[in-house]
Order: C-alpha cells, then sequence, then structure tokens
C-alpha cells in the first residue's frame, strides 16, 4: 500500500465506523457495533505505527493533498494531510490511548441502552480529532477543532434525559465556541497576511509579517487554544464536562481533545517564538492556571471532578512549557499525561463502575482489597502524576520546570507549588478512596466486585506506559539521550535557531531536582498523616467551612460570576430588544406609518360623501375661483 | 429556450391544476416541480463555468414602443438560485402530503410562485424583473391569508404593504433610471447599467436609497424586519418555506444584479452603512432569538440573523465575501426549509409550539431527532455541513475589510450555538412528558423530504467546488463591473 493510501485511510476507517453504526443504528448487534468501532481505531493506530517507524528512521514529512475543498476568490484550503514527527506522535496517542478506551467502554457501557450510539460518537470524535492533528492547513485544524468540540458535546449530554447534563454539554459547546471565534479570526487573520491557509506556506514566511501583526494573530489563536484547553478565563465547561461517561473524560477531557490546544500552539511555535509578548501572555496564562486549577482540585469530593482540576491544573503546566519555548517538554508532558490521566479517569471509572454509580469519595475508602488491580494501577498513575522517579510524571515534570527555571523564576515558582498541590490532592483521592474504614453503604459493599478484562487490561496497559513512559525523554544529565526532544526537533528546528541556548549547569538542575522530590514526600507524608493515620474525612455538605475552604469548595465562585456578569446581562439584553427595541420601538414606528396614512386617508375620505348636491356645489365654487383667478392675471 | 420553458412550464401547469380534482392536482403540481428540477440539472450540466455572460438566453421584444423586451438568462448566480428554487419546489409540495384539505388552488398558487420566482432570478430586463418581482407577491400572499393561522388578515395585509411600499420605491428607481438611458430609452440591463453610470452621485444615492428600501424589505434587513416573524409564524408551512428559503433570496439577489453594478458610486459610499445596520441585526435577532418561546418565531428570528450576516457579506464587495454569499444562500435556504418543516413536524403531532411544553422528544422519535441535529449543526455553521463554508467565507471577507466589524458579526458564531442548542435541548432533550411521549417519527415522505435535505448540507459542505465554481465567473465579473464603474465616475 502507498503511503498516502495509508495516510488518508487513517482518519477514514473511523469515519466509516461511524457512518456504519450510525446508520444501522439499534439494529446492529452490540458485540459488531463495538468490534466494527475497536476495530476501525486498531486499524488506524497499526498504520500510525508504520508512519511513526518510517519517520523515526530519518523518513522526510509526508505531505498529502485529497482535493480543493474551498476555494473562493483568492482563498484555497485543500484537504490535505501533513504527517511530521509532531502529528504523528500525536497520531499514535490518539490512535493507542483511543483504541484502549474503546476496549475499555465495551466493559464499562455493557449495560447501557445507547451502547451503539456511544461506540458511532466515540469513533466520530477519533476521526475529528485524526482530522485536527493531521490537517496540513489552519482550516482542516479548524475543522477538527470544531468537530471534536460537537463531538464532546453530544457525549457529555450522552444521558440525555438528564437536562443537567444537558446544560453541562450546552455550556462545553458554547464556551468552546468562544475561543472558536478568537481562533477563526486568527485564522482569517493568517491568510489576510500570508496569503495562504498552508502551515508550510505561513510558517516559510513568518518573518516577514511585523511583530505586532503576529502578536494579535497569535493571541487570537491563544484564545481558541484557551476554550478547548480549558485555560483561564474560558476553563470552568471541563468540571461540568466530567457528567458524561467515564470513559470520555478519559479519552476526550484528559487524554486527546483538551490537548489540542498544546498541539496547535506548538505546532505555531514560529510564530509564538517570533511574538514576545504572546508568549509571555502564554506563560502567565498557563501558570495561573495551573496553580489556580491545583488549588481548587484540593477540596473536591467528587472524585471525578478532582481529576477535572488536575487536567486543568496539568494542562496549565503544558503551556508553561511552551510560554517558556520549550515546546518539545510541552509535548512531551502531554504525551506522559495522556498516559496517566487516561488511566486515572479509567481507574476512576473502574471504582464507580464496582460501586454502581458511586462518585463521593466521601463515602467510599478501604477498596484496595476488592479491587486490588484497580488499585495497583491506578497507584502506579498517582505515583506518575506526582512525579516520583522514575514514573513517566517525573521527567516531563522535571524537564518543564527546569526550563522554567531557565526562563522565569517566578513562574518556576508557581508550578512547584501547583506541583506540591498536585501531590497533595492525588495522594489525598488516593488514600480515601482506597485506604482507611470502608464508608460505602453496606449494600453497595455487598456487590462489590473488579472490573471485568475489558476494564482491566487496558488499565495494566496504560499503568505501564505511565510506568516507563518518561524513558522516551530522558534528559542529557541522566545520560539519556533526549530521544523525544530529537525525534521533534524538525518541527521546532527554526524556533530552535532563534532562541539562545543556555542550560543550567548540572549541579543546579540536579540541587533543584532533589529538593523538589524532598517536597514532594513530605507532601505525601503529611496527606498519609492527614487522611490515613487520622483518617479524616471531608465534612459533609451543608456544613459550614472556614472561610478559605468555602471560597475553594466553590471554585472562587467563578460560575457565579460568570452568570451575573455575562449569562445574565446577555438575557436581559434580550429581552430588553425584544420588548422593549422590537415591540414597542421598531414595530410602532412601522405602525404609526400605517396609521398616518389611514389617519390622513380618513379626512380626505370626508371629500367623498356620496351626495350630488355637494359635488355640484364644490364644482360651482371651483369653476367660480377658475374664472375669477384668470381675471385677476 | 430551456430558461423560457422553467418559467411557462409550472404557469401552464398552474392553470392546469386548477381544473382537475385532487388528488390530482397535488400529484400534477409535485409532478412539474420534478420536471423543473430536471431541467434545471440538465441545464446546471451544460451550463459553461467559463464564460460570464448570461447563457440559455431569450430576447423577444415584447412591447418595443417603450423598450421593454422579453430578455431573459441564466450566468453563474442566476443558475445557483434557479437551482435552489427547483431543488426546493419539490420538497414544500411534499411537505404538505401529510395534510389532505388543501384545494387544487393551493397547488395552482404554488406552480405561480415557481414561475414568478424563476422569472426574477433570471429577467435580464428592468420592467420584466419588476413584474416578477411583483408576481411573486401575490400567490405568496394568498397563501398566507387563506391557510395561515391566527392573525393572519392583519398580519399579512402588514406583510403586503410592507413589501409593496418597498417594490414601489424601486419601481420608481428603475423609471427613473429609464429615462436616464442613452439614445432610444430602455429597460435592457445593460443600458440601466450604463444609466446608473451616467448619473451623478447625489442621483446615485437616490437610486441606491430607493432599491436598497426595497431589497432590504424583502431580506429582511435591520431595522426593516419587523412584519417578518409574524408573518413566518402565522403562515402555512409552505408558505413560510417560500418565503424564507427562496423568496427573501430575491431580496439578496436584487442587491448583487441590480443595486451594486447599477450605483457603484453611491454603493461605494453608502454601502458601509448597509453592512453596519446588516451586522447590528445579525447580533440584534439572534439575542431575540434566545429568548423567544415559540420554536417557529425562534428560528424566524435565527433567519434574519444569518441573512444579515449574507447581506454584510456582500457589501464588503470583494469575492471572497460574494462567493460567500451565494453558497450560504443555498445552504440557508436548504437548512431553513428542513428546519421548518421540523417545526411542523412536531407542531403536528404535539399540538404546540411552546418549547416549554416540549422536551423529551428524542426518547420518541430518535430519527426526527438525528435529523434535527444535522440541520442544527448546519444553522450553527459546524464545519463540514454546508453552512459553514458561507458562513467563513462571509466573515472571512468582513474581517478583511474590517476586522472588528468582522469579529461582531462573527459573534453569530456564539450566540447561534446559543439559540439552537437551547432549542434542542428544550424540544428533543430531558424526559418525556404527556404531550410529548406519544409523538412518531418520521413517516415515509417525511423522510423524502428530510434525507435529501441531510444528504445536501453534508455533501455541500465537504465538496462546494462544483458550486463555487458555477458562480465564480459571473461574480468576478460583476465585481469586475462594479470596479470599473466606480473608478470610471471618480
Amino acid at each position: 500500500m502507498s503511503y498516502s493510501l495509508i495516510i488518508s485511510l487513517i482518519p477514514i476507517l473511523p469515519l466509516l465506523g461511524f457512518v456504519l453504526i450510525a446508520l444501522t443504528g439499534k439494529r446492529l448487534v452490540r458485540g459488531f457495533a463495538s468490534l466494527v468501532a475497536c476495530g476501525s481505531v486498531f486499524v488506524s493506530f497499526c498504520f500510525s505505527l508504520a508512519l511513526f517507524i518510517k519517520l523515526v528512521n530519518g523518513g522526510d514529512a509526508f505531505n498529502v493533498v485529497l482535493f480543493n475543498w474551498i476555494s473562493a476568490g483568492n482563498f484555497n484550503a485543500t484537504i490535505g494531510f501533513l504527517i511530521d514527527p509532531l502529528s504523528s506522535l500525536m497520531l499514535l496517542i490518539i490512535t493507542g490511548v483511543g483504541f484502549l478506551i474503546h476496549v475499555y467502554s465495551i466493559g464499562y457501557m455493557h449495560d447501557d441502552a445507547g451502547y451503539n450510539r456511544f461506540f458511532s460518537y466515540l469513533n466520530l470524535f477519533v476521526f475529528f480529532m485524526l482530522l485536527l492533528v493531521m490537517g496540513n492547513n489552519y482550516l482542516l485544524m479548524f475543522v477538527g477543532w470544531e468537530g471534536v468540540g460537537l463531538c464532546s458535546y453530544l457525549l457529555i449530554g450522552f444521558w440525555f434525559k438528564n437536562q443537567d447534563y444537558n446544560d453541562a454539554a450546552n455550556k462545553a459547546f458554547i464556551m468552546n465556541r468562544i475561543g472558536d471565534l478568537g481562533l477563526i479570526i486568527g485564522v482569517i487573520l493568517i491568510f489576510a497576511h500570508f496569503g495562504s491557509v498552508n502551515y508550510m506556506d505561513v510558517f516559510a514566511k513568518a518573518d516577514t509579517v511585523g511583530t505586532s501583526t503576529l502578536t494579535f494573530i497569535t493571541i487570537l489563536l491563544f484564545i481558541g487554544a484557551m476554550g478547548k484547553s480549558a485555560q483561564i478565563p474560558l476553563y470552568t465547561w471541563l468540571p461540568d464536562a466530567m457528567a458524561g461517561p467515564t470513559p470520555v473524560s478519559a479519552l476526550i477531557h484528559a487524554a486527546t481533545m483538551v490537548t489540542a490546544g498544546v498541539y496547535m500552539v506548538a505546532r505555531n511555535n514560529i510564530l509564538y517564538t517570533l511574538s514576545p509578548v504572546s508568549q509571555e501572555l502564554v506563560l502567565i496564562i498557563g501558570s495561573a492556571t495551573a496553580l489556580f486549577a491545583a488549588t481548587i482540585a484540593i477540596t473536591q469530593n467528587d472524585i471525578k471532578k478532582v481529576l477535572a482540576y488536575s487536567t486543568v491544573s496539568q494542562l496549565g503546566l503544558m503551556f508553561v512549557a511552551l510560554g517558556v519555548g520549550a515546546y518539545a517538554t510541552g509535548i512531551f508532558h502531554m504525551a506522559t499525561h495522556a498516559f496517566f490521566k487516561a488511566l486515572l479517569f479509567l481507574g476512576a471509572g473502574s471504582v464507580i463502575h464496582a460501586l454502581h454509580g458511586e462518585q463521593d469519595m466521601r463515602r467510599m475508602g478501604g477498596l484496595k482489597k476488592y479491587i486490588p488491580i484497580t488499585y495497583l494501577t491506578f497507584f502506579i498513575g498517582v505515583l506518575a502524576i506526582s512525579g516520583i522517579p522514575p514514573f513517566a510524571g517525573f521527567f516531563s515534570k522535571d524537564a518543564i520546570l527546569s526550563s522554567a527555571f531557565e526562563i522565569s523564576p517566578t513562574a518556576w515558582a508557581i508550578a512547584v507549588i501547583a506541583s506540591l498541590l498536585t501531590v497533595f490532592y492525588m495522594f489525598r483521592l488516593l488514600f480515601l478512596v482506597f485506604f482507611g474504614k470502608e464508608r460505602a453503604t453496606e449494600d453497595k459493599m455487598h456487590h462489590i466486585h473488579e472490573s471485568p478484562s475489558s476494564i482491566t487490561i487496558p488499565l495494566i496497559i496504560l499503568a505501564g506506559f505511565s510506568a516507563v513512559g518518561g524513558f522516551m525523554g530522558v534528559p542529557e544529565i541522566f545520560s539519556g539521550g533526549n530521544w523525544l526532544g530529537r525525534f521533534l526537533e524538525p518541527v521546532f528546528s527554526k524556533s530552535l535557531e532563534l532562541k539562545s541556548e543556555h542550560h543550567l549547569s548540572h549541579g543546579t538542575e540536579y540541587v533543584l531536582m532533589a529538593t523538589i522530590v524532598g517536597f514532594t514526600l513530605v507532601v505525601i507524608a503529611w496527606a498519609y498523616a492527614k487522611y490515613v493515620s487520622k483518617a479524616e474525612v471531608p465534612v459533609a455538605e451543608g456544613v459550614e467551612l472556614s472561610g478559605l475552604n468555602q471560597t475553594l469548595y466553590h471554585k472562587y465562585y467563578i460560575d457565579e460570576l460568570y452568570e451575573a456578569v455575562i449569562v445574565k446581562p446577555l438575557y436581559w439584553v434580550s429581552k430588553l430588544f425584544d420588548i422593549v427595541v422590537e415591540k414597542s420601538g421598531i414595530d410602532k414606528m412601522v405602525n404609526l406609518a400605517g396609521d398616518v396614512v389611514t389617519d390622513w386617508s380618513k379626512i380626505f375620505r370626508l371629500l367623498q360623501n356620496g351626495s350630488l348636491g355637494y359635488y355640484i356645489f364644490v364644482m360651482v365654487i371651483g369653476v367660480i375661483l377658475i374664472i375669477a383667478f384668470s381675471y385677476t392675471r | 429556450m430551456l430558461t423560457v420553458l422553467l418559467i411557462f412550464l409550472p404557469l401552464l401547469a398552474s392553470a392546469t391544476v386548477l381544473l382537475v380534482k385532487q388528488p390530482l392536482s397535488k400529484f400534477l403540481a409535485f409532478v412539474v416541480a420534478l420536471a423543473e428540477l430536471v431541467i434545471s440539472i440538465i441545464m446546471a450540466f451544460g451550463f459553461d463555468k467559463t464564460q460570464t455572460a448570461a447563457q440559455f438566453s431569450v430576447h423577444w421584444q415584447w412591447i418595443s414602443s417603450l423598450g421593454v423586451n422579453f430578455s431573459v438568462g441564466i450566468d453563474g448566480i442566476s443558475m445557483l438560485l434557479v437551482l435552489l428554487t427547483t431543488v426546493l419546489m419539490p420538497g414544500i409540495i411534499l411537505s404538505s402530503l401529510n395534510n389532505t384539505t388543501k384545494p387544487p388552488s393551493f397547488y395552482a398558487l404554488m406552480l405561480l410562485m415557481q414561475s414568478a420566482l424563476i422569472g426574477v432570478f433570471t429577467a435580464m430586463d428592468g420592467f420584466l424583473f419588476y413584474i416578477f418581482w411583483e408576481v411573486a407577491l401575490i400567490p405568496v400572499y394568498f397563501i398566507c391569508l387563506v391557510w395561515g393561522g391566527e392573525n393572519r388578515g392583519r398580519i399579512t395585509l402588514k406583510f403586503f404593504i410592507y413589501t409593496l411600499t418597498g417594490s414601489l420605491f424601486m419601481l420608481v428607481a428603475l423609471i427613473f433610471l429609464y429615462f436616464h438611458t442613452a439614445g432610444k430609452h430602455s429597460f435592457d440591463i445593460q443600458s440601466l447599467y450604463l444609466a446608473g453610470r451616467g448619473l451623478g452621485e447625489s442621483q446615485q444615492v437616490f437610486v441606491f436609497c430607493a432599491f436598497f428600501l426595497a431589497f432590504a424589505i424583502k431580506m429582511p434587513v435591520f431595522p426593516f424586519h419587523t412584519w417578518q416573524p409574524d408573518t413566518y409564524t402565522v403562515a402555512p408551512l409552505q408558505g413560510t418555506m417560500l418565503l424564507s428559503a427562496i423568496m427573501l433570496k430575491m431580496g439578496i439577489y436584487g442587491v448583487i444584479r441590480w443595486l451594486i453594478p447599477v450605483v457603484p458610486v453611491a454603493v461605494n459610499k453608502w454601502g458601509e452603512v448597509a453592512m453596519i445596520l446588516a451586522v447590528i441585526g445579525i447580533v440584534y435577532a439572534s439575542c431575540i432569538a434566545i429568548v423567544q418561546k415559540d420554536f417557529k418565531r425562534l428560528i424566524a428570528y435565527s433567519s434574519i440573523a444569518h441573512v444579515g450576516l449574507i447581506a454584510a457579506g456582500l457589501f464588503t464587495l470583494n469575492r471572497i465575501g460574494m462567493q460567500g454569499a451565494m453558497i450560504q444562500m443555498l445552504s440557508h435556504g436548504i437548512v431553513v426549509f428542513g428546519m421548518f418543516y421540523i417545526v411542523e413536524i412536531i407542531f403536528e403531532r404535539t399540538k404546540t409550539r411552546d418549547l416549554s411544553q416540549l422536551g423529551g422528544i428524542r426518547n420518541v422519535a430518535p430519527l426526527l431527532s438525528s435529523v434535527f441535529i444535522v440541520i442544527m449543526l448546519g444553522s450553527v455553521a459546524l464545519p463540514l455541513t454546508s453552512g459553514f463554508i458561507g458562513e467563513f467565507l462571509l466573515i472571512n471577507s468582513l474581517v478583511q475589510y474590517q476586522v472588528w466589524i468582522g469579529a461582531v458579526a462573527g459573534l453569530t458564531i456564539i450566540l447561534g450555538a446559543v439559540y439552537m442548542l437551547r432549542t434542542f435541548q428544550k424540544v428533543m432533550s430531558g424526559e418525556s412528558n404527556p404531550v410529548t411521549a406519544l409523538v412518531p417519527d418520521l413517516n415515509y415522505h417525511e423522510r423524502l423530504v428530510l434525507y435529501p435535505v441531510v444528504i445536501l448540507v453534508l455533501v455541500i459542505g465537504v465538496y462546494p467546488g462544483p458550486l463555487l465554481n458555477i458562480s465564480e465567473a459571473a461574480v468576478n465579473n460583476l465585481l469586475s463591473i462594479y470596479s470599473d464603474l466606480s473608478a470610471s465616475v471618480k
């Protein structure tokens, strides 16, 4: 098979899977529907692997153009794919992790009435996500960008009988659209200034456009990233998005879709490198979000909400990396995060599954002996996200921190605090769920069971990747070759040229690393003392919390703020338009114009009263007037 | 000759339909609409995309003493709108089959309407254009008046008078231009273009205002839109479809064909005002749509918003915007046709259009719900649906014109999602209630109407190339006439 056929088939297979399952609806046997869904993603994974191997062995990037999509005036956009190291890595993550989550869903969604529908949406999601990373131009990326937003909407509101879930779905879609508006205007401005929306054309001419224009463009693009990757101020949809089934949270709202913003900024690295102001903005937003979300996560009691805020925070860390120009490092963390956060979500799903839908950690506890595989794999995930060497998160997080330390010590300090908070809330979660007393109802404990193998096998595989995934980017000081960095180098080469190279001395790096690991252990010990030794349990709903805790528990009241500042005013303005401007303003005027005509007509109508005598009288008067008039001339 | 056939076949058939009894008459009407579709498709395949001049043209002397000719022809711009008309008409007729109470006259009026619409889109003579323009008003007026809902008398009268007033201004402007044609006065489109070029600036502005008023009312553009929500809401389904899916394109087409090339200097100067009005209309109508309680009225307001974007994009006078307007006219026609049909299907089954009383239809009618989703996505311009192509090109042209105008117009991306998702949630999601619990799913001929809509929405979204190609040469030609003229006067 030729490579261009393989490349085209990668997104087309999941699309075909979607079409097949969607068109047959419930008529398709369940087993067959999941076979189609998993199979199509698996074949795409194999193809992605083939491309990846080709690229690793020094092959050139592939650029395949299928057909002209939109062409109007001087605007032209194609359906075409670019497979370079960056998109190839993304392909592996999407199809690889995606496949595991598909398999997991077989077990997790087993009893759901919308089984087939679920798999069709998942396949559609994979299709759009692949378009997003494979597109060779901005517009095709935008197609994927909005498409994954649609699938996210459909899957958050998957259980559509519950209107709260539908509200969450609407919120996600609308917030993303705010970002999308920024993104699309950015893309249009790119077209206006570069005359093309093809990556290759734009990047080649990147330095021909003035800095202020580039800054404007990159900020607009970043607004899109804020929406999709849930950064301040557009992050509030992601915690609510946990309304969707847990595999969705793992696939879309942790491993793949939400990292689209990171991918996009990394893809446009040269534009960001050339506009320092935007890069600064990325750094500020990233670090602020990392800290802010982490503080909220420590007070949440819903197991998925903790993980959701953790995702927001970790995405913030990735943007810190991008903001200091360490693009490969950001992608590295994105990859390891995809492993361990997917693992954690799937593990949480397994817990929820075992407890028949219970999500509140206050009603869990002591589960480790009942669901050992889930416990062990989850534990590995926690170690990985906490940055315990040599698990995956350690290498990638450390790489971010040391890059940040070079450029901005403030950002470094914030990132360190956020990381330590991460350690705290993750161990809090681990201890509350798996350690201590059993707090679930007797009925639930009675039915508790380890999940079926379709759930545990993906957990085990992901645990394996979370344990060793970090070795793809072992830095120099551990005499590693930073393989990932070198693999991705062609994508970032222009930016790296522009960036002055200065590295921390190995001594400094060791000291930083040791300090952080030391603090990490202290935090773990503290969490252990608090939640295992003293067996503290977060207070029940309705109990008064102290000031700061209260604020954190209510997520800084940001949702309430948005409600008061944006949602309500929009509603009022709309009401004002509808009732005052429309009905008593414009339409009144229109009717008034009609009424005026009618009123005048009423007056003129009096002239025609049908009486012959009156007409003769008027006629005589008229004749007299004419005669009089002609005499006076 | 094919053009003449397209115009007169439905006209003759409409007389025949009156003579036969139901149910023969409605099937006859449907067959004629299908025949029209076939003819137009044959024309589309025979259409030379590279040529800028009108094709399939016919030029007959009519009232030679007044310089009035029966001259019709089809260039790329006309071709797309003729296709829109012929594609939708069979669907509109088919959509009435659920309800068997309509007499033959109803179908006769529909065919008369089709004849007039195609006439408007193909007329190459000012007087002829005006005749078709006014003739098109009559059938739809009677359709709304006779088969409409509550308060139809008052509301349709307002609609009639409002649009007629606009048209009269256009008539005055046409006559004014006619008296400025060189040599023996003529209503020929090229002579009128030349006459317009010869006018001084203030005269051009007068003609601009008169034409714009007529077209703006028809579309409608803010603030000339207040007849529209009421009329769309009380009109019977087929009336609403005719008005929203096809007839409002007469206004947009008018701007393209009879305004921009006729008075380029005035357009150059005052087009921006029109653009800003249109952009205000986008935000204004979107906001109002958010708080609507009546499903049909909500779609009516969303239509104002979408049309506002088309009008705004037109006045950027660049090729991207103009092509965007062309493709968006098709997309909007198809989407709004499907949307109003869904409104009607739900209304027929539940007897209500009140959003607060609906909900949970997804549980009982999955097909209806899936079709709704696709059409909704077309409406909110999700990529790979037809709505995206046009909306992107239009916003593109506006951003290039002025980035902030583009950004405000782009709010439709957000607000459109707000009101459409809210509607979907209220109508389709949630638990079923007593009103919606027994809603049957789509029946055979509803599917026959809606599946093609779904397919068109997706196919145009994925592969719009052939349609964009049809209008490209004509749009380029039109804009070059415009820029030549506006330059030559300066």
